[in-house]
């Protein structure tokens, strides 16, 4: 039986996490050829609500499209964390935004904190970019696809005028990352 | 001048339904005068009506005909217009068909001013099931469902194709038979969508329930309400109490909808090159 | 040269394979969750010189597209639960007139209003039997972006060869995911146009037997004029109340499906040669179906999954064989029990047959599918 690779990316609506969950689907099945799906759930509204996306990575078909339990979690509100924390797998990893997320929530999985948000606003310039910043940090955190392969898909996504700025957010939040681990 | 009648029409499906009276006949031979007045090429030209009396018309006449469902008429010629921008298109229909049922697809057709021809036979009534009152039954009238009288206001359709954004707009009636054609021979002319309202009796459903003691008295009705919009600019407001404006309602200029998507053809190419 | 490849919705896969089918002409309304196949239509249709309006409302939407089909050109809509229930008037014009067309339900929780953004498999049984009178119904039932595509181009294929409305019926799981897509060269994927008459303008009837339970349709703007309407109709397309022809026209309708069963239907079948139970799903349900079916396996429990493609007509032969064999028929559906009924109608009691059942804007999962197997066993 293969094996299935399962991220999610939850927050709030507005935030593009249904975004980031696209790119690396993207880097997955069109950059490194395997087999991915992305699916997502969202609310009525455009901004706000509950937000999630989830992506399903795998070197064979993949026949479920939903996540079970997932190996890695991005959260971007506390509500999001305290929400989707229950369906990660034991020992799995949850990425949490330190700059919006306060409490860590219960469970056997390993917590890493980082400052996606500021990071975007205050280093990138553009509070805009937190989703590639996260997509980053992601690719860092599960080395499910190559940072290369994260790098195009985010470029082929973005409109031409934003590609210097999107290529920066994902490296500071690939490289922050990096750091965090080590 | 000789029209050609024959020509245009179905022999084999005559006779019609319609009833002894009933001003759908003469609308009908209008229609026919201005088609054949236009020499309006058959193959390349499309009859699509609703549900109603009204609506049966096409099937009487040999071009490409489509008797759609109650109401719906604009909607499918919309399809065959922006399929095939090239063909012209004629709407037939009565007034519960075209203003009730059907008011949401009038309404967005004149919006659009899609380039179509749309005669409304209006005889205030719901003929083919039996009376019942439709939105433009004078209020207090009798119908098969107002036993006591019309508690409904009532549509006047020229003045809502023309607040609906239709670009030709011009009324008659059954009365005024030599006017019909002339009249859509000019929405046939013109470019967009164009409304003909004629106003037309129903003997049988309406007159009988309500003052009418006969189809001659109907047509005298039409005959006293039809004021030419020419001469009402001379009567005082007490002079038209009651009166039907005739004529050419309202003509403007405005871009026509299968143009502007050329236009937007243009720019999807031009855009993936 | 390596195809092209891109990572799409299903619905985005949707437009695409009507384009690719030859689709010129959309008539849309917007409705969750099926938006992303107007919007891509409205990107690509005018590249292509082809027409995409947005009506005003879905009923207008149906006549659109059965205005533009009567010209002669390959016509879609797509809609969801609401804007299916008022298209059902249009959709048995479609039927009773024989216009060709394709109809793309992306199906969300009902009835009404329903959940908009929640799936659902709730149509299954409206797109046999929504519109009144009676009428053959083609429904195909794909589970993935790539079969989106590739069925939509078969819908297409199947309403011009049998003139009539095709329906493909997806849930949101299907229409929204995103999955890898290989764009089939021209020419790789059968494209069936409609059959053009050929006897003199004044011989063409539009519903002439002489050619068999399928007449050729003429487009309008042709040298064939005809008349076309939605009361009951003789062969030249007039309406009559003749008591042997309607019931001839009737009967006509009906043979000219149940004569193409054939060609029409299609299924997947998975580990089913030795299965104990079988798992009928389809949709996004078959791939929980399969997911459940592998691992059951793995566990030494032989289950197997029959996945039909095309929903109407439904493959009854294939799966009164398969109850022949099997102890059990287990049906996962977004719906409180509809496919279910027809499995029930078709098996008598061959074999046991039992629901899953969901409707809370969830999916089936394959726990769900593995727990109700072992009951049944």
């Amino acid at each position: 039986m293969a094996e299935r690779y399962e991220v999610r990316f939850s927050g709030a609506g507005g935030q593009g996490l249904i975004t980031a969950g696209i790119i690396l689907a993207q880097a997955a099945a069109i950059v490194e050829g395997k087999h991915a799906v992305q699916s997502q759930s969202y609310g009525p509204e455009a901004r706000g609500g509950a937000s999630k996306s989830e992506v399903i990575i795998s070197d064979a078909p993949i026949d479920y499209p939903k996540a079970t339990l997932v190996d890695a979690c991005l959260a971007m509100t506390q509500v999001a964390a305290d929400k989707y924390s229950d369906t990660i797998k034991a020992g799995g990893l949850l990425l949490l935004d330190d700059d919006l997320v306060k409490e860590d929530p219960k469970g056997d999985f390993k917590i890493y904190r980082m400052p996606i948000t500021n990071t975007a606003k205050n280093e990138i310039g553009r509070e805009i970019v937190a989703n590639v910043v996260a997509m980053g940090a992601m690719v860092a955190l599960t080395g499910i696809v190559s940072k290369e392969a994260g790098e195009k898909a985010v470029l082929d996504r973005v409109p031409e005028a934003f590609k210097e700025l999107n290529q920066k957010a994902y490296a500071a939040g690939y490289d922050k990352m990096k750091a965090l681990m080590d | 001048m000789a029209y050609d009648y024959e020509k245009n029409i179905r022999p084999g499906k005559l006779p019609h339904i319609w009833c002894p009276g009933c001003g759908h006949g003469i609308a009908m031979k209008g229609l026919i005068r201005a088609m054949d007045t236009c020499g309006l090429d058959k193959n390349n030209t499309a009859m699509v009506s609703g549900i109603g009396c009204a609506s049966r018309l096409p099937g009487y006449m040999d071009y490409c005909t489509l008797h759609t469902a109650h109401g719906r008429a604009a909607a499918f010629a919309t399809g065959i217009k922006m399929a095939k921008p090239e063909m012209n298109v004629i709407c037939v229909g009565g007034d519960g068909d075209g203003v009730a049922i059907g008011g949401n697809h009038f309404i967005h057709a004149c919006r659009r001013n899609i380039d179509m021809t749309y005669v409304v036979f209006n005889n205030y009534i719901y003929g083919m099931t039996g009376g019942q009152f439709s939105p433009t039954t004078p209020t207090g009238d009798k119908a098969s469902t107002t036993p006591y009288g019309n508690p409904d206001p009532t549509f006047d359709i020229s003045k809502l194709a023309i607040g609906a954004g239709a670009t030709f707009v011009a009324r008659t009636t059954a009365f005024h038979a030599t006017q019909i054609d002339k009249l859509i021979v000019q929405g046939i002319k013109h470019k967009g969508m164009a409304v003909i309202e004629v106003l037309d009796d129903c003997p049988t459903t309406y007159g009988r329930r309500n003052r009418f003691r006969s189809v001659v008295d109907m047509m005298k009705r039409l005959k006293d309400i039809a004021v030419p919009v020419a001469a009402a600019g001379k009567m005082s407001p007490e002079q038209l109490e009651g009166k039907v404006l005739t004529g050419v309602l309202h003509q403007e200029d405005r871009p026509e909808y299968c143009e502007q998507y050329t236009e937007v053809i243009k720019r999807a190419q031009a855009q993936s090159e | 040269m390596a195809k092209k490849v891109a990572l799409l919705q299903g619905n985005e896969a949707c437009a695409h394979g009507a384009v690719y089918a030859g689709c010129t002409f959309f008539g849309g309304y917007p409705i969750t969750p099926s938006t992303e196949v107007a919007e891509v239509m409205s990107v690509e249709l005018p590249k292509i010189g082809g027409a995409f309006i947005q009506m005003e409302d879905e009923i207008a939407a149906m006549a659109s597209i059965l205005g533009g089909a009567l010209t002669g050109a390959k016509a879609m809509t797509a809609t969801s639960g609401p804007g299916m229930s008022l298209k059902q008037e249009l959709l048995g014009y479609a039927c009773i007139a024989e216009i060709p067309c394709v109809i793309i339900n992306v199906m969300r929780g009902g009835p009404s209003t329903g959940m908009p953004t929640g799936p659902s498999q709730s149509d299954v049984l409206q797109a046999r039997w929504g519109t009144h009178g009676d009428h053959p119904a083609i429904a195909l039932a794909p589970s993935s972006c790539q079969e989106i595509f590739s069925e939509t181009v078969r819908a297409f294929n199947l309403a011009e060869k049998y003139r009539m409305p095709v329906q493909v019926v997806f849930d949101e799981i299907v229409g929204h995911m995103r999955e890898r897509i290989e764009f089939p060269e021209p020419g790789e994927l059968e494209i069936i146009d409609r059959t053009e008459p050929t006897v003199a303008p004044e011989d063409y009837k539009p519903y002439d037997t002489q050619f068999g339970d399928v007449a050729p349709l003429a487009a309008f703007g042709s040298e064939y004029r005809y008349h076309v309407t939605g009361l009951n109709k003789a062969e030249d397309g007039f309406p009559t109340t003749k008591a042997e022809l309607v019931d001839a026209e009737q009967r006509r309708q009906i043979r000219k499906i149940e004569d193409a069963r054939a060609d029409i239907e299609s299924n997947e079948e998975y580990q089913t040669e030795d299965a104990e139970v079988i798992v009928l799903a389809y949709g996004s349900t078959a791939r929980s179906g399969r997911y459940a079916v592998d691992r059951l396996r793995e566990e030494g429990v032989k289950a197997g999954l029959f996945r039909p493609i095309t929903l109407w007509p439904f493959p009854e032969k294939r799966v009164q064989e398969l109850a022949k064999q099997t102890k059990g028929i287990i049906v996962p559906e977004m719906n409180l029990g509809q496919m279910v009924l027809e499995v029930e109608r078709v098996v008598a009691r061959d074999c046991a047959v039992e629901l899953i059942g969901r409707v809370d804007g969830e999916p089936i999962t394959p726990t769900q599918i593995m727990d109700k197997v072992k009951e049944v066993l």
